[in-house]
């Protein structure tokens, strides 16, 4: 089975004509995995015996057409709460942590009866841009293994774009789907805020947060979401609004589309081939019978600030609870309480949490409140404001996914100010709560180049339509990495 | 030096509703421990806070009750500490947008005048967990309570004497009990007081440096130690010392208030919104369906026994002190009872009862039904006060059906006269010199009389037809 030249479709109708059994898939994605994961580090857990029995399952009742993604692996971001199977959030302070329940959007993967074959790396609390700050492993970028994958969702991206799955879940709080969806020439879509449930989801920045798919295609990336999204009553920032099938308009048709590109997203430090590159894109794009004009979001450029402290403000709060008592880590020969709380959590975060947890404690503080997370706040409203504007008279905005091409691993783990920088075109998504994708648009010295897509609130339909017609004029979805020297 | 005392409180109280303010655990009293708990009050990695509409009505209704206005828009937030009670690490409260604010409590003081208590707002909030210190070097942590909706009530700076805070509280109770938010009980918890006092001497016009006294559970323990504090205060400041901001704990066994700890700065909660749960907004319908279902409150009540059964404003006013009282005394009314009589019973042998052996209504044998047909059985005169006596004495304490016992053990009174005659005229025959002594206008004769007749009849002869017959034959003799 090779996932370079199947999709989502592709492996339903083989499922369907009996070709394969969904065991038999199940197998050799794991041969596959242990064949390729050993140079690109993607998994933290394998749930091989679990999946085997799952495909068992979905064999023996046999499956029809409607079950789109049945029998299929798929792979989850280790920061999704995973019922009995080891949840870490790449973190030592969850080094054993075994879930008693499942997040909501594994009871619909469940439901739908996709079979998850394992748990995938990230930056430590999917803090990070590079997925170096796990703590277990360094994932490698799948088209150069020297370079980063990018992150937080790295072990997501690198496990799709080499071949190991066609489907993962990520999770994208500032641009950590779209980010190494980019550096590995995929297909990542943060949705809406609202669209899914965030139940289960260990929380980073609960206000920002959202779960959304990685994938090969801009087709498989839709159907995966239609599987995950929808009101959830343990999640009450969940949207009741109908689910659509995000799937059903993609016909390359966009003629008449208007779509704005910011101006502000084009300058800012960013690299010539990816400027060139989102230049042909927007010639595809006019080809293709869309209008492109240049608009502006000027606030954008508070993005990363804002950001930095709302995020960190609502992690300090939410990783509290990491306190050794009740699970996970808990340092040992301890004196009494407050040495239970300060050792275990010293000694069970990372580098990067700390740093995080600090700038979010000192934002909420008395004396700083007012200076730092409520301006931040009142910021985000305008940033929210900007994208309202544009929006009043586009349908889209294009931009680049990042300012550059993947970074090599180690360049820029000892500088969080640039490593923060990075995220500055991806993070007054997730501000304003607005759906975003990243998909490929081009190739320099070897490592992808990434294209947004940004959309209003709800408006994925049109976003995954831009995308299919992009994806189906330039075909650049269809190049694959070579995996240290075979494919 | 004379001085002018100010008190503030702040009361929590927990509401009764099925399911926890933010998970759908059940909210019970005196389970095992961690057993009314799930994943969300363990405070689970991925968990999120689910609000419980039941509790965020019920808060509502408290603040209407309490004559407070409505925010229209509010949300939650965070306050942020580390505690092993509080598995989150924080408490979701509404610091920004308390459901209620600027109410007011009237509240009757003892002398009979009445003072309106300003209430500066109330919020809805969640309960933490209890800790238990074991004498084996353990602590245990017992999450059952962790998440139970509160209301805290936080008063005006308007209370200035124990007195007057004592009650404020007794009024509070009786509102909160009568809005079915709450049993508000003490004993159990359900309803805890935060105290904090300070003095001044009389013309100045900053108010003094207050000290605390946290988690009280009894009223006159609040009472106790206010007077305390406030005198305590008062003598350090005569003998030229100043009061330093500080937490107090009440003894029980001295009757005195001992420095817990000395507060150093505020803490720093990092109160923010919660970002779980969206703002929302409470429309002036939703106000109203709320308005229109909170029970009869005690003014009601006390009305309508007034004018629709008679009863005196006096007792009126004591039977709706409490709810259990007022539900008990309607229950036995429409068991048929005349209200009149009910009241005095409840408020005679009942209430000497439940003093004397230090019980609830509730812990009674007594049900209103037993006790309407008691009444009922003295009305039409099928026993004598005297007997009723012992009835009662045996349906407070037992599940006995008065009637049934009543002819069991032949208590029933005697009014007929055929059957009384022949006794009258017994005693009448025995005892000549009465008879006599009567007739010289010695009344006390009569007295001597009945007494024989009732001794003849064990009790059961019924004074009044005694009386008459008694009468008509001293007159034949």
């Amino acid at each position: 089975m090779d996932y370079f030249k199947n999709d989502l479709s592709s492996l339903h109708a083989g499922l369907l004509n009996k070709d394969f059994s969904a065991q038999e898939l199940t197998a050799e994605t794991f041969e596959q995995i242990k064949a390729r994961d050993q140079k690109i580090e993607s998994f933290l857990t394998l749930n091989e015996q679990q999946a085997l029995a799952a495909a068992k399952k979905v064999d023996e009742k046999g499956i029809t057409d409607a079950d789109k993604l049945a029998g299929i692996p798929v792979g989850i971001k280790d920061n999704i709460v995973t019922k009995g199977l080891k949840t870490t959030a790449a973190s030592k302070i969850l080094g054993n942590f075994k879930p008693i329940y499942d997040a909501t959007v594994m009871e619909k993967l469940h439901a739908a009866k996709m079979i998850n074959v394992g748990k995938l790396n990230l930056d430590e609390f999917a803090m990070g841009g590079s997925t170096e700050n796990s703590a277990y492993k360094i994932t490698k970028n799948a088209w150069n293994q020297t370079k980063v994958p990018g992150g937080s969702s790295g072990g997501p991206a690198a496990a799709v774009a080499s071949g190991q799955l066609l489907a993962a879940l990520g999770t994208d709080t500032g641009g950590s789907i779209r980010q190494p969806a980019a550096f590995n020439g995929i297909v990542g879509v943060k949705p809406t805020y609202g669209r899914v449930s965030r139940y289960g989801v260990i929380a980073f920045g609960s206000s920002l947060d959202q779960v959304g798919p990685m994938t090969r295609s801009v087709k498989d990336n839709a159907l995966m979401l239609s599987a995950i999204a929808g009101h959830d009553k343990h999640d009450f920032t969940t949207s009741e609004r109908e689910v659509p099938d995000f799937t059903a308009k993609l016909d390359g048709d966009i003629k008449g589309m208007r779509i704005g590109v910011p101006k502000e997203f084009m300058d800012q430090g960013v690299a010539d081939d990816v400027r060139e590159a989102i230049k042909n894109a927007i010639k595809t794009y006019e080809k293709l019978g869309a209008t492109v004009e240049e608009v502006s979001l000027p606030y954008s450029k508070y993005g990363v600030p804002v950001y930095y402290i709302i995020a960190s403000s609502e992690a300090s709060s939410n990783l509290q609870r990491y306190d050794g008592i009740r699970y996970g880590f808990r340092a040992d020969d301890v004196k009494n309480l407050e040495d239970v709380y300060v050792r275990s959590r010293s000694e069970g975060f990372g580098d990067e949490v700390k740093r995080r947890i600090m700038l979010g404690t000192f934002s909420l503080s008395a004396g700083t409140y007012d200076a730092y997370f409520k301006k931040a706040a009142q910021v985000r409203t305008l940033i929210c404001q900007d994208f309202s504007n544009v929006f009043e008279n586009y349908d889209l905005i294009l931009a680049p996914t990042t300012t550059s091409t993947a970074f090599g691993i180690g360049e820029e783990i000892n500088d969080p100010v640039t490593m923060y920088m990075n995220d500055i075109l991806t993070i007054p998504v997730n501000l304003a709560g607005l759906p975003g994708m990243s998909l490929p648009a081009g190739f320099s010295n070897g490592l992808p180049i990434g294209m947004q897509l940004i959309a209003p609130q709800f408006g994925e339909e049109t976003m995954y339509r831009a995308g299919y017609a992009f994806e189906q004029a330039t075909d650049f979805y269809k190049e694959v990495p070579t995996i240290g020297g075979e494919n | 030096m004379n001085f002018a005392t100010t008190i503030g409180l702040e009361v929590h109280v927990e509401m009764k509703t099925n399911s926890k303010a933010f998970s759908p655990a059940p909210v019970q009293y005196g389970q095992e421990p961690n057993t009314n708990t799930n994943v969300i009050d363990w405070g689970y990695p991925g968990v999120l806070p689910e609000v419980n509409q039941g509790a965020l009505e019920y808060g509502m209704r408290a603040a209407l009750a309490l004559n407070c206005h409505i925010t229209k828009d509010i949300h939650f937030d965070r306050k942020n500490y580390f505690y092993p009670d509080n598995p989150k690490a924080y408490q979701i409260t509404q610091a920004q947008t308390p459901i209620g604010h600027d109410g007011f409590l009237e509240v009757e003081l003892e002398d009979g005048s009445k003072k309106k208590i300003g209430i500066e707002e109330m919020h809805v909030e969640e309960d933490a967990g209890k800790n238990t210190h074991d004498p084996d070097g353990y602590s245990y942590v017992d999450l059952n309570r962790q998440g139970t909706p509160l209301i805290e009530i936080v008063s005006k700076p308007d209370i200035a004497s124990a007195d007057e805070a004592y009650a404020y509280l007794k009024k509070l109770r009786q509102v909160i009990q009568f809005t079915g938010v709450s049993d508000v009980k003490m004993e159990e918890g359900s309803m805890r007081a935060d105290v904090n006092i300070s003095v001044r001497p009389i013309g100045s016009d900053q108010y003094g440096t207050k000290t605390e006294m946290k988690n009280l559970n009894s009223f006159e323990h609040v009472r106790s130690g206010l007077k305390f504090e406030e005198k305590r205060q008062e003598n350090v400041i005569r003998a030229g010392g100043s009061i330093q901001q500080e937490t107090r704990r009440f003894d029980v066994n001295t009757g005195e208030t001992v420095l817990m700890r000395v507060k150093e700065g505020k803490s720093d909660y990092r109160y923010f919104p919660e970002p779980d749960l969206p703002p929302i907004h409470i429309s002036d319908d939703w106000i109203k369906e709320v308005k229109d279902s909170i029970p009869e409150m005690p003014e009601q009540r006390r009305a309508r026994y007034v004018n629709e059964w008679g009863v005196t404003e006096y007792d009126a006013n004591v039977l709706t002190q409490t709810m259990e009282m007022s539900d008990f005394f309607e229950a036995t009314v429409a068991a048929g009872a005349d209200p009149k009589l009910a009241a005095n019973w409840l408020m005679g042998d009942v209430s000497a009862y439940m003093n004397d052996k230090k019980l609830e209504l509730a812990d009674l044998a007594l049900t209103p039904e037993h006790l309407a047909q008691m009444i009922g059985l003295i009305k039409d005169e099928t026993i004598s006060s005297k007997i009723a006596k012992k009835v009662f004495k045996q349906i407070v304490a037992n599940d006995t059906d008065p009637k049934a016992w009543v002819e069991e053990k032949g208590m029933v009174q005697l009014s007929d006269p055929q059957t009384l005659q022949p006794i009258i005229d017994e005693v009448l025959d025995n005892n000549a010199k009465s008879i006599e002594d009567f007739k010289n206008g010695k009344d006390r004769a009569v007295g001597f009389l009945v007494g024989n007749i009732m001794k003849q009849t064990r009790g059961k002869a019924n004074p009044k037809v005694v009386n008459k017959l008694l009468m008509a034959s001293l007159k034949e003799r």
